[in-house]
């Protein structure tokens, strides 16, 4: 067999996610809800690495890494500490980051994602989970080579991150896209992390051709992005070869205005970091707390799709979309307790999740309730499907309730008779129309049924005005 | 500052090069004169022998990762207040829009 394939794509990732859904930094008091605010008004004595300063550590922090952890299917270290991770950035308002790095807080986990070929599972494995504090932000006056000064918000410094490093076990750009995705949406039914917010993940991958050098891509900060920067890279890679030169170990800073990496010439190397064991923090030793966290561990997505299809018969498509969201799947389940589930799960993933991506809305802007009425008076047939919609996007666009949306836009389908006088009438007005209908023109059918729609105001089913209409018609009653 | 005395064999290897005294600066940004490079690597090569002693204990102990005996120290998760931008920024040398400016890097 030859390595020579085109197949021979080797990724490695760490993905750094914030824990931000927290309440405070890593090892100060200072708050997490710093998006908004002016720079520097997030900082203290701890953060911004004042003398005399004492870091003390979040417990919650902690608790939130043993909980991706297990999720991640990692085993959780009897004895675990901090390390000074030694550079000078204007970055680190110490000098040093404080990081994990001998004694991680936990070790040797997995997680399967779908392959890029679509031929089955993978198992990515996870070299580690550890804890360390967020730099603060960098501004650049200008692009980054061209810049005269570097601006700094230490507002993002200290807070709590998790960095998660898989082996090299991805095989594809979309393979690591998968992978980030079904990160994220794990993180986000552990309740432990919000993607939406600036800055929540930022991805270094690394990445080579097989038996080739490795090259690192850094300042990867968004899920397109991490795609995008492997398939450049990929390509970059393979035109070195081609050219019959050799691809040199090297840390590349993806740019993502222009979808390229760029040769960062780095002069570190890892002894440089001349990490030692932080003297401000005590080692931890957290294994009694894991049998409670494990205990108290939400149904994760893919365990929840399982019991939506068993449980519930929705489709495999409805139960993959639904799951993709705890808050959305918990809908669901709060719908599906009144309303039939297949058609609750085909309203909520075609209708409902359309209606409120095109508002760019969450669904907890939509009440259950509502949703129950809704789907109720659809299968009550006091509305049709169109009216339903429209009761949506009331709700969503002025608000109100189902049933007086219903009276005040005038929904409510309109009875039998209604729809045969209409049908009367429009067969005695229309006599053109019903020539070409008998002529062989398909057409003219839709032509009757939209005049039966706009005497009723639309709403008759139009179904209804097509059976009534081929009634009087095949019948000779004209 | 003080030199450590070395107590070493005469035969004592030299580690540190000057070269590597250059990295060592460039990585806490400080620029060293060639003299100063030569006398840093003599004075480093000193204290490198000064530690050298402890290897010379054979010892079978655990290493000592903190000198306390302490450990699980921690808060609870909750914010409390930050200082003032101004307070923050008040022993900036240089600051821009309530940022703290420093040099261009790379
Ligand atoms: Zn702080």
């Amino acid at each position: 067999m030859s390595a020579r394939t085109e197949d021979g794509v080797i990724i490695g990732l760490e993905i750094h996610v914030q824990l931000n859904k927290l309440h405070s930094k890593l090892f100060c008091s200072c708050g997490l809800d710093y998006h908004n605010a002016p720079p520097n008004t997030h900082t203290c004595p701890v953060c911004l690495g004042l003398p005399g300063s004492l870091p003390v550590l979040n417990r919650s922090a902690v608790k939130s890494a043993i909980k991706v952890a297990l999720a991640m299917n990692c085993e959780i270290l009897p004895q675990t500490q901090f390390y000074r991770k030694n550079y000078y950035y204007p970055d680190l308002p110490k000098g040093f980051q404080v990081t994990q790095y001998d004694y991680p807080i936990s070790v040797n986990g997995y997680l399967a994602i779908e392959r890029g070929d679509g031929q089955g599972i993978r198992r990515i494995r996870i070299n580690r989970v550890h804890m360390e504090e967020d730099p603060g932000r960098l501004v650049h006056e200008g692009t980054i080579d061209r810049s005269k000064f570097t601006l700094v918000d230490y507002n993002r410094a200290g807070v709590p991150l998790l960095e998660i490093v898989t082996e090299p076990d991805l095989r594809s750009p979309k393979e690591a896209r998968k992978f980030l995705n079904k990160l994220r949406n794990i993180l986000e039914y552990l309740d432990v992390f919000d993607g939406d917010l600036d800055g929540a993940i930022r991805v270094d991958a690394n990445i080579s051709l097989a038996g080739g050098e490795r090259a690192e891509v850094k300042n990867i900060s968004s899920y397109k992005g991490a795609e995008r920067a492997l398939s450049f890279e990929i390509v970059r890679q393979r035109n070195v070869l081609r050219r019959g030169e050799v691809v040199v170990q090297e840390t590349r800073h993806f740019d993502e205005l222009r979808g390229v990496t760029v040769s960062m010439r780095t002069k570190e190397t890892e002894h440089d970091y001349r990490y030692f064991p932080e003297p401000d923090l005590v080692p931890m030793r957290v294994m009694d707390w894991v049998p409670t966290i494990r205990e108290t561990l939400p149904e994760l997505p893919e365990a929840q799709r399982t019991r939506f299809l068993k449980d519930y018969g929705i489709t495999g498509n409805h139960a993959a979309s639904l799951t993709l969201d705890p808050k959305l799947a918990q809908f669901f389940e709060d719908v599906s307790a009144a309303i039939d589930p297949k058609l609750s799960a085909s309203w909520i993933v075609d209708v409902l999740k359309g209606e409120l991506n095109y508002r760019d809305l969450e669904i907890d802007s939509f009440k259950t309730a509502d949703m129950i009425e809704i789907l109720k008076l659809f299968s009550d047939d006091v509305v049709t499907e169109k009216g339903a919609i429209t009761i949506i996007r009331t709700i969503l666009d002025e608000g109100g309730t189902p049933d007086r949306i219903v009276s005040e836009k005038e929904l409510a389908k309109v009875k039998e008779d209604v729809v045969t006088s209409a049908v009367d009438e429009v067969l005695s007005e229309c006599t053109d129309a019903i020539a070409d209908y008998r002529c062989g023109e398909a057409k003219a059918l839709n032509y009757l049924v939209g005049q039966v729609m706009k005497k009723t105001r639309g709403r008759a089913d139009p179904q209804d005005a097509r059976t009534g209409l081929l009634e009087k018609l095949d019948s000779n009653e004209t | 500052m003080a030199i450590p005395i070395c107590t070493m064999t005469p035969e004592r290897k030299r580690m540190i090069t000057p070269e590597e005294v250059e990295h060592i600066g460039w990585l806490a940004r400080i620029k060293l004169t060639g003299e100063e490079k030569e006398q840093y690597a003599e004075q480093m090569n000193d204290i490198l022998d000064y530690f050298g002693k402890v290897d010379e204990i054979t010892t079978d102990v655990e290493p000592t990762y903190h000198v306390l005996e302490l450990h699980n120290v921690f808060r609870d998760d909750i914010a409390s207040g930050s200082l003032e931008q101004d307070a923050a920024l008040a022993n900036a040398p240089n600051k821009k829009e309530g940022f703290f400016k420093a040099p261009r890097i790379m």
